[in-house]
């Protein structure tokens, strides 16, 4: 049974349309990347998830029950870290991590206390003078902390260093080895690459794109650069191939993967020195299915001319 | 005005780009401040008149002078007492409280635009800009003297238009913008000690409170002359701020040299504020903060504990303040008789504001009660307005994420705060029938009666409670305007409806207004149920549509 299931949902205040329509489909056990930039809708999903939303029309399903009436139970089982965390000033820590956890239903001591260790987090420290960082580390510690089924993750790590961005992949990891859910809504893609089985990809409170990243990257095109020993000629003539720029015994293109076979044979004939193949990065996609938005604004006409659009 | 375009000159540097932070804070306070300096304007208009309306002819003025400087306790509630021309009798009444009000105003308004701005990390991009050391502090003192002045200015309009002579209208506003300035010095200093602003303003409402205590004490120690129209204060009014307001004497002596000494002594303590924030890093204080507890109390973790961590300190501040007010009420009590003796106004006043004339104490024990109600409804409003706040900061969200139901999380505030109410009310009773019982030899039946009388506001108070409850359920983005509205229309339709005379079927709209006048008069249970159902299903209701709603953070 899948864990998160979401159909047709629509969610709008007042004239903005948040929600648009969006699928969210994440498997029990699942590491689930959910992205999308700013605005596109993740959070209100999340919120929607979480019962702290009502959607207008649509279904959604969560742990085999309705978001927004079994709200309490559905709750006891799982674990939200928000992007913005906010806590109460004058609690310390430690208080405001035994505060969330204690209200979820409970924590796990040892854990609790390995979780501050490896977070570096001082938890007799007044909420007030924690950094972003540290109320993040507080969200975090009294997430992991909790033995649920489900963790739901809305950008984690916005405020996290490097050094503590590698212990919250390791705590990720650890909750996917021992069979949790994770829903992970990050803009940090190297992230969402080491960690996730799959994404999904989200604009305008609508799903653009899901799938493994196996499964997405064979969408979109592998770059393919080549040396030959005579200059190569009739490569725009190959089917699925785009972007050929010949420079003497130096040839680069675009390639769709279904095409990748064809061009290789062509390449063969004129005989390869150095043959280098990139798939697309996870970056690469995503900006695919956002070149239009950014062409927009102007800030990047070579994937605009490139990449094939989403309507 | 480009004061951060050209490199200043090393002395002046500490100050760049004042101009430009005087500007920001006036933005900022664009709406709080005017209706601070309104608010107190319209005080000073209202004790005016009412002062020229209840003692007309010069006997009046006089009795109340020599009642006044006769009772300790009214001396210390009043203040000084200067003769007894109109203008004198209005400053006995006024200049402590104002000054008390514009100390209030200015610790609040220094501390936002200083150690606010630190904590909340907006002074970290102020300073990274041209903004020179001293800036900071700089623009919030000039914002706090031109308030102060601006405070001064409109009382001399208000007190002219009333009538009063120019000379003592401009040293009475003189002495409260003076007492107003000296306590912006002191939350200079308030504002360097730690890294909370919560305790910067806790640090100057102690000293607010040390200075009113300190005049209390000299003004009723104080020996009375001149046929007893005059009292000359003991020394420890001249220690405090306040107390140099009240020394003005404004409309008598109006001794303008006084001033010299708040203008001193504001300058001096400033200074040391200038001097510490050289001693410290931007964010941090003096006194750093101290470490608090890593585990929580057992009992934080519940929706009632985390409910009661938010409470408990606005609780008890109110609780603090209601009882020291009930204790000066009840003390006077017993001399109310004398005190009024003459004026029948007065008599007539008690009787507009709910207290009806069969017996003078009751009477005067029921208008009281009527007032304090009002103000702990003003405690139901503020502290229903936390779940509003917890919500708007986003602190909500991650809560009811967990596994605590919405009425859950919500009956645990509206519960508390419920208690509180009562608790408040009993304070007010038991405190008022103490103070008067000690006086009068009968310390338990006044408590058990006087508790009691004062319980029988507990619905009334409900009802308003139950209309802030409605608000934050129904319409969170409007419900601090609408509940803090309620209470207002109460104020107006139904407390102050006699005096305005207002038709019955307005002052019908208050709950207050329902409420059987006692001790003066019997308790009577069908409107308290009325009143009670009321409060139960208005509440009940907001807590349905709380269920239903988004969560909002604007």
């Amino acid at each position: 049974m899948a864990a998160i299931s979401v159909e047709n949902l629509v969610k709008t205040f007042g004239p903005t349309r948040a929600l648009d329509g969006l699928d969210l489909e994440v498997g029990t056990g699942e590491v689930h990347g959910f992205l999308g930039p700013n605005g596109s809708g993740k959070s209100t999903t999340i919120r929607v998830l979480l019962g702290l939303l009502r959607a207008d029309s649509g279904n959604a399903r969560l742990l085999g029950g309705d978001p927004w009436r079994d709200s309490v139970s559905l709750h006891r089982r799982l674990a939200y870290v928000p992007g913005d965390v906010n806590l109460w000033p004058n609690l310390t820590g430690g208080e405001a991590i035994d505060l969330l956890a204690g209200l979820r239903g409970g924590l796990d001591e040892p854990r609790r206390a390995e979780l501050l260790e490896r977070f570096e987090l001082d938890p007799t420290k007044k909420a007030r003078t924690y950094s972003k960082g540290n109320r993040q580390k507080v969200a975090l510690v009294a997430a992991f902390a909790s033995d649920v089924e489900l963790y739901v993750l809305d950008e984690p790590t916005s405020g996290l260093d490097p050094l503590m961005e590698s212990v919250f992949q390791d705590c990720v990891e650890e909750m996917s080895d021992a069979g949790k859910t994770v829903l992970l809504s990050s803009h940090i893609l190297a992230e969402v690459e080491a960690l996730c089985d799959r994404v999904s990809i989200i604009r305008e409170g609508r799903t653009v794109e899901t799938g493994t990243l196996a499964e997405l990257r064979h969408l979109t095109r592998t770059s393919i650069t080549a040396d030959t020993q005579r200059p190569v000629t009739g490569l725009d003539a190959v089917e699925g191939v785009y972007d050929v720029r010949v420079d003497g015994l130096h040839t680069r293109c675009e390639v769709d993967t279904s095409a990748i076979d064809g061009v290789l044979r062509h390449l063969l004939t004129f005989g390869i020195t150095s043959l280098t193949s990139t798939p697309p990065t996870l970056e690469e996609l995503f900006l695919r299915h956002y070149g239009d938005e950014l062409a927009r604004e102007g800030e990047n006409h070579r994937r605009a001319e490139s990449g094939t659009r989403t309507p | 005005m480009s004061t951060v375009t050209a490199p200043a000159p090393a002395g002046r540097g500490q100050y760049a780009g004042t101009a430009r932070l005087v500007r920001l804070a006036l933005r900022r306070d664009r709406i709080q401040l005017p209706v601070w300096l309104l608010a107190l304007a319209a005080l000073q208009a209202f004790s005016a008149s009412s002062v020229l309306g209840l003692y007309p002819t010069e006997p009046d003025l006089r009795s109340f002078a020599m009642a006044t400087a006769a009772s300790p306790v009214a001396l210390a509630t009043n203040g000084l007492v200067s003769g007894y021309s109109a203008g004198a009798v209005l400053a006995c009444q006024i200049v402590m409280p104002l000054s008390l009000a514009a100390g209030l105003m200015t610790t609040l308004l220094v501390v936002r635009h200083t150690r606010q701005n630190e904590e909340t990390g907006r002074a970290e991009l102020v300073e990274a800009a041209v903004v020179g050391r001293k800036a900071l502090l700089t623009a919030a003192l000039v914002v706090a003297v031109g308030a102060n002045l601006a405070l001064g200015l409109l009382n001399v309009v208000v007190l002219l238009a009333a009538g009063l002579p120019l000379d003592g209208s401009v040293a009475l506003g003189a002495a409260v913008a003076g007492a107003g300035i000296a306590f912006a010095a002191i939350a200079a200093v308030t504002a360097q000690v730690t890294d909370s602003a919560r305790t910067a303003n806790g640090l100057a409402g102690a000293a607010l409170g040390v200075a009113f205590l300190l005049r209390a004490v000299g003004d009723m120690t104080g020996t009375v002359t001149d046929n007893g129209t005059r009292v000359v204060s003991g020394w420890p009014t001249w220690v405090s701020p306040i107390g140099w307001a009240e020394q003005v004497r404004p409309y008598d002596d109006n001794a303008w040299w006084v001033l010299a000494l708040t203008t001193v002594f504001a300058l001096a303590v400033g200074s040391v504020g200038f001097a510490l924030t050289e001693h410290r890093d931007i964010g941090s204080g003096l006194v750093p903060t101290r470490p608090g507890p890593a585990r929580a109390s057992r009992s934080l973790p519940t929706a009632v504990g985390s409910a009661w961590r938010m409470q408990r300190t606005i609780l008890f501040w109110w609780a603090l303040g209601i009882v020291v007010l009930a204790v000066v009420y009840g003390a006077i009590a017993d001399q109310i008789d004398d005190f009024l003796g003459e004026g029948e106004q007065v008599a007539d006043m008690m009787e507009q504001l709910g207290g009806g004339t069969t017996n003078m104490v009751d009477a005067y024990f029921a208008a009281i009660f009527g007032m304090m109600a009002i103000a702990v409804a003003g405690y139901a409003v503020q502290a229903l307005l936390r779940m509003r706040g917890e919500e708007s900061a986003g602190r909500l969200e991650p809560v009811l994420a967990t596994a605590v139901s919405r009425p859950r999380w919500m009956l645990a505030h509206v519960g508390l705060v419920t208690a509180g109410i009562v608790v408040l009310q009993a304070l007010t009773g038991a405190a008022t029938g103490l103070a008067y019982g000690l006086v009068t030899d009968d310390v338990p039946g006044k408590v058990v009666n006087l508790a009691g009388a004062a319980l029988v506001f507990v619905p009334a108070i409900g009802v308003v409670a139950g209309v802030a409850v409605l608000a934050f359920g129904g319409v969170p983005a409007w419900s601090a305007g609408l509940s803090w509205g309620a209470l207002a229309g109460c104020l107006i339709f139904g407390f102050l409806g006699s005096l305005l005379g207002l038709p019955q079927a307005v002052r019908d709209l208050s709950p207050f207004t329902h409420v059987p006048p006692v001790p003066a008069a019997e308790v009577t249970a069908t409107p308290l149920v009325w009143l009670a159902v009321i409060a139960v299903v208005v509440g009940a209701v907001g807590v349905v549509l709380f269920r239903r709603r988004d969560l909002t953070n604007s």
